[in-house]
């Protein structure tokens, strides 16, 4: 199709054409287009800008005259991240993060569906309770596990001391020791990420077409080869679009982060959100901090256009 | 579904799989009963050891006590206002988000123009950028024309927020609609505009709600943006709300669970509603090229 002909989203869209067939109108889809585009060029697009200028300036919020660019002065925040060994530390931690959360979350939620598709008994309460995680802002789901993993109150060590694994004396200080932080934040995402995966995988699984594995299970396939060489490749678009919704809202963790540890302690969890708070909002220093959310910016939206890539091809070879 | 002859076997395993599901979806649900229970026990209940781990006595004393109906507590949190910038904010944002939305989808779904992917994926992409990294601009700028502590400055900022997602699920249920149809409204004489509003606008009110309920609540649950710009209570919403029950030592977690509790009354209502819309929504349109 010739609108898509130029796509930048890979070369599969150029070649092959698109299902739906779209109307020539002349301006009328601009148009309708317009108010969201100026809404978003006015409320993200335009301080995104001014963000960018302010990270090429010294800027700090209670010294207002220190928001003037010099040439000489430009780079002078980004070559200090660089060199700031908090920063890489929290980018090293971020990274980990996601990589975990995202592949745990997905692995997760794919043998959930399978267990799903597979249930004959109360579906749909199951499918309710499933959807249980949704209620929850990702606040409150910070809040609801720095409260089951603290030490003292928390439930996780009372059920232990309950049931004879540690002693009254040896608590766990989930929040504070390593690895311990991380992992308690990484099991608070994952359970926040759970629902809406497992029910975008579930019903790519419930379309299939059943004639292939009946013809499977004629030539003997076993459950796992089954699951392997057919569910598996055929939900390829399933996949991309739940990891698509998860990567525009992986930012949600920075409040997870931020009510279990706020980064602490000594830095253990930080990661880029909350040391860009930290910059800004704690110590004022605005450029410094607006250098570093271009930093968490570029990469997001690198994060972002790879899935979507991914998600677009997926889409063609069906 | 599959189905399957029933041997002996079969049903044995059948049966296997239906208990191994039960047992980990409520393990899955089970923390969000505890919070719930906990707005409604009394605080010697929660803070003693060993632990009660089922309740001996239900109370509405939490939910007194937060409203301001007992007199033995004199500081209390300023739900009131936190429901009212929580309502106003989530409320204004959503009609507008929505019906921005709407119309960008509507373009992208039905009509063919230069620039189509790119424009799609510009917009998409604003929505990648994390909700820290615009609310510091945004603190700067709104500072300057005084929208900071203001729920219509924080509005206008979910509107921007909202309206890729919303124009990526509206662009998939209209991609449901038959292009015939639109092509035989305008063969009976219909324009663009009219088409859209007399067929297929109507035609699409289920995406719709979904798309609302779905803006409302990414608006509702919002924290990184209110946080930074929201300082008192003239624009403080829920979440960042939630924090005036921790002290620096100490955390009242019976009032957290209680204000929690009211937090989720949105979503409940979601889950009800769009169980079944939910799904198509997040799929079918972005399946079907």
């Amino acid at each position: 199709m010739a609108a898509d002909s130029n796509s930048p989203l890979g070369q599969g869209a150029a070649t092959r054409p698109v299902e739906v067939s779209r109307i020539e109108a002349g301006f009328f889809p601009y148009s309708l287009i317009l108010p969201a585009a100026i809404l978003i060029l006015l409320v993200v697009g335009f301080p995104l800008l001014y963000s960018l200028y302010v990270s090429f300036t010294p800027y700090e919020l209670l010294k207002p005259n220190s928001l003037n660019f010099t040439t000489a002065r430009a780079l002078r925040n980004y070559q200090k991240l660089l060199n700031d060994d908090i920063f890489w530390r929290s980018l090293l931690n971020t990274i980990v993060f996601l990589a975990v959360t995202v592949n745990v979350s997905y692995v997760i939620s794919m043998a959930l569906s399978q267990l799903l598709s597979r249930v004959t008994v109360g579906q749909s309460v199951l499918r309710t309770l499933l959807m249980v995680p949704m209620m929850f802002a990702p606040i409150l789901v910070g809040m609801q596990f720095r409260w089951f993993f603290n030490a003292n109150v928390g439930l996780v060590n009372n059920f232990l001391i309950s049931v004879g694994l540690i002693q009254e004396q040896g608590q766990i200080a989930w929040l504070v020791d390593v690895p311990l932080g991380m992992i308690t934040i990484i099991i608070a995402s994952i359970w926040m990420n759970i629902p809406v995966m497992t029910i975008i995988l579930l019903a790519g699984t419930l379309s299939l077409p059943t004639e292939t594995f009946e013809a499977a299970e004629v030539d003997g396939a076993s459950g796992w080869q089954k699951f392997r060489f057919i569910t598996f490749p055929l939900l390829a678009p399933f996949s991309y679009i739940a990891l698509t919704i998860m990567s525009l809202d992986i930012a949600r963790a920075f409040d997870i982060v931020r009510i279990m540890t706020d980064g602490g302690p000594a830095r253990r969890t930080e990661m880029l959100w909350t040391y860009i708070t930290r910059l800004a909002i704690e110590d004022t220093k605005f450029g410094l901090g607006s250098a570093m959310s271009w930093i968490t910016v570029f990469l997001s939206v690198l994060f972002t256009l790879y899935f979507f890539r991914q998600l677009v091809k997926a889409r063609i070879v069906r | 579904m599959i189905t399957r002859s029933v041997g002996p076997n079969r049903r044995r395993n059948d049966m296997i799989w239906n208990m191994i599901a039960w047992v980990v979806l409520i393990m899955l649900a089970l923390p969000a009963f505890w919070i719930i229970i906990t707005a409604f026990r009394p605080n010697i209940e929660i803070n003693t050891f060993p632990p009660v781990w089922i309740p001996r006595r239900l109370t509405l004393e939490a939910y007194a006590n937060m409203f301001g109906l007992n007199p033995d507590v004199q500081q209390r949190v300023a739900v009131e206002a936190y429901l009212r910038n929580s309502l106003l904010a989530s409320g204004i944002s959503t009609i507008i988000a929505v019906s921005l939305g709407t119309l960008a989808g509507y373009a992208f779904a039905r009509f063919r123009f230069r620039f189509h992917t790119t424009l799609f994926l510009g917009i998409m992409l604003s929505r990648a950028v994390p909700g820290v990294a615009l609310s510091l601009p945004l603190f700067l700028l709104f500072n300057r024309v005084g929208l900071t502590n203001n729920v219509l400055g924080l509005a206008l900022v979910y509107v921007a927020v909202n309206i890729p997602f919303t124009a990526w699920l509206m662009d998939g249920f209209f991609r449901q609609i038959p292009t015939e149809l639109t092509e035989s409204a305008y063969i009976d004489g219909c324009g663009h505009w009219s088409a859209f509003w007399r067929i297929e606008l109507p035609l699409s009110l289920p995406g719709l709600a979904t798309a609302a309920i779905f803006a409302f609540l990414a608006a509702w649950n919002e924290f990184q943006i209110v946080s930074v710009l929201a300082r008192n209570n003239a624009a403080k919403t829920f979440p960042p709300g939630l924090f005036a029950f921790t002290e620096q030592f100490t955390v009242d977690w019976r009032g957290m669970a209680a204000m929690s509790v009211i937090m989720m009354v949105p979503a409940v209502i979601f889950v009800i509603l769009v169980q079944r819309n939910l799904v198509s929504g997040l799929t079918f349109g972005a399946v079907k090229g």
